[in-house]
């Protein structure tokens, strides 16, 4: 077994510098790497250029980075549900890229599968199309999008055991596991990390090879952005 | 005239039996609410659920279930959940048979228009310009009008485009049409509305042919 448990978050973050472009994965609050985003704010490393589908809120996720400054490109597909977000995009403090959703994942995993680019139909005849190559398959067109380059991945799991596997929890999985392996150095964090063997190989999402650190993540706060009930009868 | 209720109404006609649906924020959601139920029908949500059902109990929502409108949600038996990637593979490979989804503009030829105004705050497009680029069968659901009354069947869209000539059928408030290589095809009125009150609200093309049937909801 190669052995990728880290002690702790800020051994986990080791090498993050500034200017550096990091994937995060996470769909609006669910899934997001909480332990990794708290560190960065600790450590504030400046001038990030942050892969992720959504910015967060003001006061959570992504957002907390936003409110010190710490990010100076956004690359999403959503960028709602945040002042401080689009008050530094209106006074061009913050520099954005919107990706369609879709293209957002696929560029995740293209750089992970090895792939330079690949073309889709997502954008054709609008304005993210704008200075691409195009071209026409089977009386379709299609845009040629470009796999990323990011220096580090942070992604979060349910369960993980020390040799990288992992296993997600409901749409908590969304973006993570495209974005394993599509950066130099993928860190994984999990609520709960298991010894090697305890994890059914059947069920493993991620396999370790993906994963270059993995650690035991605390104080989960998993906010809920719409919390939706309805009542009983 | 229909309201938002009524639009959702109408749509949910259009869910057959075997179909997997994804449906966008605003009235799509709505549409859930009113397909028969004797006919199967899944729902997926483009954040990686297939087989979704209806809002938590109270005390019993799940910060790692939710929707792409991010609410919470409950699953139903037979769901399962997957990656983004495995998720638009599902819209893009033509997988999603129906795509309901709202608008501001959508011209004569099937152009759409409804995630960016210039001048005011952009939030970004999600995954609809995915959506509309993929699915065989996609159908807007939208009020005839803005609020300053003008039209939103147009000739031309003059907001910036989600997708090039993709929208097949529109439900508004007043009508339901088709998109053809002719023009907006008027199929349906609805409950109380007149052809010429259709065709008043309409900036693009409009093809009437012969005594034009109301909705029956």
């Amino acid at each position: 077994m190669i052995n990728k448990k880290v002690a702790n978050v800020t051994e986990a973050m080791k090498g993050v510098k500034d200017e550096m472009t990091l994937m995060l994965g996470g769909f609006g609050l669910c899934g997001i790497p909480e332990n990794a985003i708290n560190e960065l704010v600790k450590m504030n490393v400046k001038g990030l250029t942050c892969i992720s589908n959504n910015a967060g809120v003001d006061d959570f996720g992504l957002g907390l980075l936003l409110q010190k400054h710490q990010i100076k490109k956004m690359i999403s597909s959503y960028v709602g549900e945040n002042d401080e977000f689009e008050r530094q995009m209106l006074s061009g403090e913050l520099d954005v890229e919107l990706v369609p959703q879709g293209t957002l994942v696929e560029r995740c995993r293209a750089a992970q599968s090895g792939f330079p680019a690949f073309y889709t139909p997502a954008g054709f005849g609008t304005e993210v199309a704008e200075g691409k190559e195009t071209r026409e398959f089977n009386g379709k067109m299609y845009v040629l999008e470009m796999a990323f380059e990011a220096d580090f991945s942070f992604v979060k799991a349910w369960k993980g055991d020390e040799a990288g596997n992992l296993i997600f929890k409901g749409t908590a999985r969304n973006f993570n596991p495209a974005m394993c392996g599509a950066a130099k150095i993928t860190v994984a964090e999990v609520e709960e990390l298991v010894p090697v063997g305890t994890l059914d190989p059947n069920q493993i999402h991620i396999p370790g090879i993906f994963i270059q650190r993995i650690f035991q993540g605390e104080k989960y706060e998993k906010r809920i952005e719409q919390r939706t009930v309805r009542k009983r009868n | 005239m229909l309201d938002k209720t009524g639009i959702a109404k109408r749509i949910a006609k259009e869910v057959k039996d075997g179909y997997y649906v994804n449906l966008g924020i605003g009235i799509p959601t709505l549409v859930a609410n009113y397909v028969r139920d004797d006919i199967e029908v899944e729902f997926q949500s483009e954040n990686g659920v297939l087989g979704m059902g209806p809002f938590p109990f109270e005390g019993e929502e799940d910060a790692d279930i939710i929707n792409a409108g991010k609410q919470t949600i409950t699953t139903l038996p037979g769901a399962s959940f997957f990656d983004s990637s495995l998720s638009f593979s599902m819209i893009r490979g033509q997988h999603v048979h129906l795509t309901i989804l709202g608008a501001m503009e959508v011209s004569e030829n099937g152009d759409i228009a409804n995630w960016k105004i210039p001048g005011k705050m952009v939030k970004g497009m999600g995954g609809a310009m995915d959506l509309v680029a993929s699915a065989e069968n996609i159908i807007v659901a939208m009020m005839h009008t803005n609020r300053e009354g003008d039209s939103k069947l147009l000739k031309k869209c003059t907001l910036p485009l989600t997708g090039v000539g993709c929208v097949k059928k529109i439900v508004t408030d007043l009508a339901v049409l088709e998109v053809t290589d002719n023009g907006f095809k008027l199929l349906e009125r609805a409950p109380g509305v007149s052809v010429e009150e259709i065709q008043k609200a309409t900036e693009g093309k409009l093809v009437v042919e012969g005594d034009v049937p109301e909705m029956i909801l």
